[in-house]
């Protein structure tokens, strides 16, 4: 065992870092109020922001986007641990560049898509500017995924796709939808599910804003009204999207904003060292102090499990039990930050970003809103505890 | 012992609740959360017609005289509904205030137009540290003749940008007991140098700063005795907690309700989710601190309107349903998933409330830590 | 509204009070107690204990005056139960079992005869009942409980196995649910039985539990006799009968008073003792935490009163009693963790050991504490009940 990082690693992390200092979006940063593991704050779902894009384009061109990927699909040969500490300092410094294409759609459509499907789609991908959103969820499909109802019937080359999908974060401002629907309704759902791209210029889509309770508009209802996709945008095999679709889903699990966690931390760390109450420094309360050696632990733990599926990856072994496990961790530790934040900034707590005396530019009060959907999305607790349960500790369903 | 309403209390409770939901549907508290007033004068007159603003008031101004337990019953309908509006703060912050320490002119022209819903008023308590100490009290009344000149600024006045009227605790003579030299007076909102800011916040309940410049209070306008201001202000912290842990009741109650309802209704995986043992628990879990903050907060003011020594009551009672309302408002968000995490949904009303609430007149550790000192800790 | 107990109540409690803390021998306050840790000394000190409080109608107050009771009103055995408790007097989960689950299914269900027979002598302290429910398959799902009894002439034939049986090493009967028809379906196929404990064809053998003690036994029927009118109520009625027995008032007091007794205990620990030079009591961590166990004493005080108060308006408790022992017996296991953080490394001190505190009382707890929330119905059953009687939540 060795919890070092090596000295290429080392080199690398200087790199990234010294990369994001140079380019980093004047004022970008100040602005995004996203919280770790929160879903309803992330800039990039509400609106599509050029300076973004080109940003992402420049981080492209060096490869960075999809740098664990096989060369041959434009990846950049590092090791998915160089990759997880390029996530961690994007996250660190608020810098965009995490996104569904790279780091879900990407991955699943290497390792179950043709060389068709590869070589029309992984390009776009690794340049950085195509941006995908998640058709997954419906109405009466949350956390039961296999009771979808959207359906796609085939038509000569074409599917042809009806139904409804719920939440899509960042539909309104994506390129292609990441979608499931049944091919086959006489089959169960989990053999007659296929995954495909639709692309969302497609006629027959229609989307209604849904605002969030933190006030942004990144959730979508989307209609399909006989809307036509190419058969050989479906990923892999038809009727196979139920099983493609899990290991999608741990992909999503597996993207982690670590270092959004340590710089809130580090935030919070600094706000008591600057902050007197009753002529005494919060940093010196003894109550302060215990919550934050708490949060300190738990961001430790988080952080070795970020590292340990990134050292997974690149030994062969795909972290499946430990996507759930480092989701259900970080998430719920998404929430005692926020918590334990609002008890120690006490009544300026509350004050949202805008006002003069918010502490904190207010993100605090944002992620303390925020995190409630972070226990919720890409599987709610329970479901990642019945996966736990089941999948890792061999309990059975029944 | 008897830890049941009595009839008139029943009444309350039953006429509260039908008046509630049909005159503050939430739409109403959502333009309101949403607006700037937060106040609704149509809704302010009905409730003042209903003779709530009199509730715990003697006759003679106006009231109904009820006991603070009375108000409590009526509280947590209140929290149950989320009616927004100065409602506590002019009946539990300034009506108690000036009950307590007013002259029978100040009740007669202030308490009595409260009673009778003419007037909206406040209490200027805290400042820019925001706790609940009278060392934090740095706004500065200055003798002048037979004038005081007001300067500083407070911060977290709830509902100051509706109030005709604010009781503002100064500081009259500085030494070594802070919690000495602090007195009470009525200030016009409209005086010169006066002016109020509403603050955004989480919960969307109208906090304001108040900033004073130079403004001048005629001496008549002292409540209760020179530098005798803190213990009136003790006393109204205490009520004023048990007052926001009724309402945080409500809001907990409300928040089981629809969660228990979402249960029964929503399938996933082919049955309602309420029969996954997974939801079962977290609604035991949340009967449980519902009852659990009811029967404590009921005790502490039942305890209060006894005229009983009740420190130890109200602290344990804001501590436990400080954090009672937040675990019940998170665990039924959980059950909602993502639909209650939608603007257009209900639940984050409650989730917002619940902050605030366990954030105003003292966090669960500011209440804990009196009563580790009444356990002789 | 009126949280105060009337004078004549007030008065009571004084009463017994001082009754209790004359009656309890010396002895008794030199030995480990609790439960789950009776040894030969303590079982019999506890017998004797309960004999002087039956002689005042006081072992089974709710009983009838002509069975041995008193005939006390609800909130009048509250607080009785309730000081007994706090007093540390020699009473424990044989007086519950016996007195309150075995006794009041008898006065609900049980023949004239089997009233005469049992409740007297159970309200003077004579007898005591063991459970016999729990099988090594059948624990939360007790209707998987295979234990059979064949009726044969005047007999039923017992044959099975029961485990977790408390304190049976000690006990005159077993209180016992076995299948009196196989064909039928659960919940509809088994009875209740009063077994004599010194029937020939039973066996008893000693589990002991994590604490050390043995308190726990595994019981086997071999071609035990019992007379056919040891069948309390009617014959493949035990299920209904079981259901109903959760209806009899359980105001679970005692275990708010238990933790109230450990409460008082690291208070007394925190005042008294440095670490670093300080003052635990001034540790503002350990404040804290004190003072979140104080509330939650008092939440689940109310929760317990609130059961008394319904029965004392003539009214049945629903989820009530569910809600209360799942509270109360959870507190007890985090004031337990609590109690442990105050005494530090004292803590571990095992009793017996020199400078033990208390009699180790807060170590033998925070074992103890473990099977509280699992014996009678673990916690998870009892959220169930609490979702489904007092939410409405479907079963399915």
């Amino acid at each position: 065992m060795d919890f070092h990082f090596n000295e290429a690693e080392k080199k690398f992390r200087a790199e990234v870092e010294e990369f994001i200092l140079e380019e980093m979006l004047p004022g970008y940063a100040d602005k995004d109020l996203y919280w770790p593991g929160g879903y309803g704050a992330i800039g990039e779902f509400e609106v599509r922001d050029p300076a973004v894009e080109k940003l992402r384009e420049k981080m492209g061109e060096r490869g960075w986007l999809t740098m664990a990927w096989p060369k041959e699909y434009g990846g950049g040969g590092r090791s998915f641990v160089e990759q997880a500490i390029f996530f961690e300092l994007l996250s660190y410094y608020g810098m965009p560049g995490m996104d569904v294409s790279t780091l879900i759609s990407g991955p699943t459509i290497l390792r179950f898509g043709s060389e068709e499907l590869k070589s029309e789609w992984i390009p776009r991908i690794v340049k950085g500017n195509l941006k995908f959103w998640l058709a997954y969820s419906e109405p009466n499909a949350g956390s039961d995924l296999a009771a979808i109802q959207a359906r796609a019937d085939i038509d000569g080359d074409d599917l042809i796709v009806n139904g409804q999908k719920i939440w899509g974060s960042g539909a309104h401002v994506a390129d292609c939808g990441w979608m499931v629907a049944r091919t086959d309704m006489a089959a169960p759902p989990y053999k007659g599910t296929s995954l495909f791209i639709v692309d969302n210029k497609s006629p027959g889509i229609t989307m209604r804003p849904i605002v969030n309770i933190n006030g942004f508009h990144s959730f979508n209802e989307v209609f399909f009204d006989n809307v036509r996709v190419p058969k050989k945008n479906v990923v892999g095999d038809m009727n196979m999207g139920f099983y493609y679709l899990m290991v999608a889903l741990d992909f999503e699990r597996l993207v982690i904003s670590m270092g959004g966690f340590r710089r809130r931390f580090e935030d919070l760390l600094n706000y008591t060292r600057n902050t007197r109450r009753n002529g005494k420094l919060l940093s010196e309360d003894a109550r302060v102090r215990a919550k934050l050696a708490q949060l300190a632990t738990e961001i430790e733990i988080a952080f070795l499990l970020y590292y340990k599926t990134a050292w997974m990856m690149d030994n062969n072994l795909f972290p499946n039990i430990e996507a759930s496990e480092i989701k259900l961790v970080t998430t719920l530790l998404s929430r005692k930050l926020a918590d334990a934040g609002m008890e120690i900034m006490g009544q300026q707590a509350q004050l949202w970003p805008g006002s003069r005396h918010a502490p904190l530019s207010g993100r605090f009060a944002v992620g303390y809103l925020d995190s409630i959907s972070a226990v919720i999305g890409a599987g709610t607790s329970e479901i990642q505890r019945n996966i736990l349960a089941q999948r890792g500790l061999g309990l059975k369903r029944k | 012992m008897d830890l049941g309403l009595n009839e008139e209390q029943e009444m309350l409770k039953k006429s509260a609740k039908e008046f509630l939901s049909k005159e503050c549907p939430k739409k109403l508290v959502r333009e309101l959360d949403e607006g700037d007033s937060g106040l609704s004068r149509d809704l302010w007159k009905k409730m003042a017609g209903l003779g709530w603003m009199g509730l715990p008031f003697p006759e003679k101004f106006g009231g109904n005289g009820g006991t603070l337990l009375d108000l409590i019953v009526l509280l947590d309908e209140m929290g149950y509904n989320i009616v927004p509006g100065p409602f506590f703060a002019t009946v539990v912050l300034a009506g108690f205030t000036l009950m307590e320490a007013g002259s029978e002119e100040q009740k007669q022209a202030y308490l009595a137009k409260i009673c009778s819903g003419e007037m909206i008023m406040t209490l200027a308590l805290t400042e820019l540290d925001g706790t609940y100490l009278p060392e934090s009290v740095e706004t500065v009344a200055e003798a002048k003749g037979d004038q005081y000149i007001l300067n500083g600024a407070k911060l977290f006045v709830p509902d100051a940008n509706v109030a005709d009227f604010l009781l503002v605790a100064a500081r009259t003579k500085s030494g070594a007991d802070p919690a000495e030299g602090i007195s009470i007076f009525i200030v016009d909102v409209k005086s010169r140098g006066v002016k109020v800011t509403p603050l955004k916040t989480l919960g969307r309940d109208k906090l304001c700063e108040v900033v004073f410049d130079n403004v001048t209070i005629p001496s008549k306008d002292l409540v209760g005795k020179l530098n005798g201001g803190w213990p009136v202000i003790k006393s109204i912290l205490r009520k004023a907690a048990v007052a926001k842990c009724a309402e945080m009741v409500g809001g907990a109650q409300a928040s089981l309700d629809m969660a228990v309802s979402y249960a029964k209704e929503r399938v996933q995986f082919g049955r309602p989710i309420g029969a996954f043992q997974a939801i079962q628990h977290y609604c035991a879990n949340m009967v449980t601190d519902v009852d659990g903050s009811r029967f404590i907060t009921y005790k502490a003011a039942w305890t209060e309107s006894e005229g009983l020594p009740s420190d130890l009551e109200i602290s344990m009672a804001k501590a436990w349903t400080s954090e009672a309302f937040k675990r019940v408002a998170v665990l039924a968000h959980q059950i909602f998933g993502a639909i209650g995490f939608t603007m257009d949904h209900d639940m984050h009303l409650y989730f917002r409330r619940a902050k605030a609430g366990e954030i105003a007149y003292g966090d669960a550790d500011f209440h804990r830590e009196i009563v580790a000192a009444q356990l002789g800790l | 509204m009126d949280f105060r107990f009337t004078a004549e109540e007030e008065a009571f409690r004084k009463e017994v009070q001082a009754w209790v803390k004359a009656a309890i021998p010396q002895r008794w306050r030199e030995l480990p107690t609790g439960f789950w840790q009776e040894t030969d000394e303590s079982w019999q000190i506890s017998r004797q204990f309960q004999k002087k409080l039956g002689s005042r109608g006081w072992l089974a107050p709710a009983y009838p005056v002509e069975y041995g009771g008193a005939g006390l009103g609800h909130i009048k055995r509250l607080i009785l139960a309730e000081e007994l408790t706090y007093q540390d007097a020699p009473v424990g989960i044989e007086t519950e079992i016996t007195v309150n689950w075995v006794g009041m299914a008898l006065q609900h269900f049980g023949s004239e005869q089997q009233k005469k027979d049992y409740l007297t002598r159970i309200a003077k302290g004579d007898i005591v009942f063991c459970l016999g429910y729990s099988e090594p398959n059948a624990g939360s799902d007790l209707a998987s409980l295979q234990t059979r009894a064949v009726e044969k002439g005047d007999d039923y034939i017992i044959n099975g196995q029961k485990i977790w049986c408390s304190y049976a090493h000690f006990a005159d009967y077993c209180w016992l649910g076995a299948v009196t028809d196989p064909e039928l379906p659960k919940h509809r196929n088994m009875s209740m039985f009063v077994v004599d404990m010194k029937n020939p064809g039973i066996t008893i053998r000693p589990l002991i539990n994590a604490i050390g003690c043995h308190s726990f036994n595994e019981v086997f029927f071999d071609e035990v006799h019992t007379p056919a009118a040891s069948l309390v109520g009617v014959k493949n009625n035990g299920w209904f009968q079981l259901a109903m027995a959760l209806d009899f008032e359980r105001s679970g007091v005692q275990t708010a008073a238990a933790n109230k007794l450990l409460l008082d205990h690291m208070v007394n620990y925190a005042k008294a003792n440095k670490r670093g030079g300080k003052l635990l009591s001034k540790d503002p961590i350990l404040r804290n935490m004190i003072a979140e166990m104080a509330i939650e004493i008092e939440v689940a005080r109310m929760l317990c009163y609130r059961i008394a108060w319904i029965y004392s308006k003539g009214g049945h408790s629903n989820y009530e009693s569910s809600q209360a022992m799942v509270f109360g017996s959870e507190l007890l296991r985090r004031i337990s963790d609590a109690g442990m953080r105050v005494l530090g490394q004292y803590g571990q001190l095992a009793y017996g050991s020199q400078r033990a505190v208390e009699r180790a009382a807060m170590c033998r707890s925070y074992i103890a504490s473990l099977s509280i929330g699992v014996g009678g119905g673990t916690n998870e059953i009892q959220r169930n009940i609490i979702a489904m009687r007092g939410l409405g939540l479907p079963r399915k």
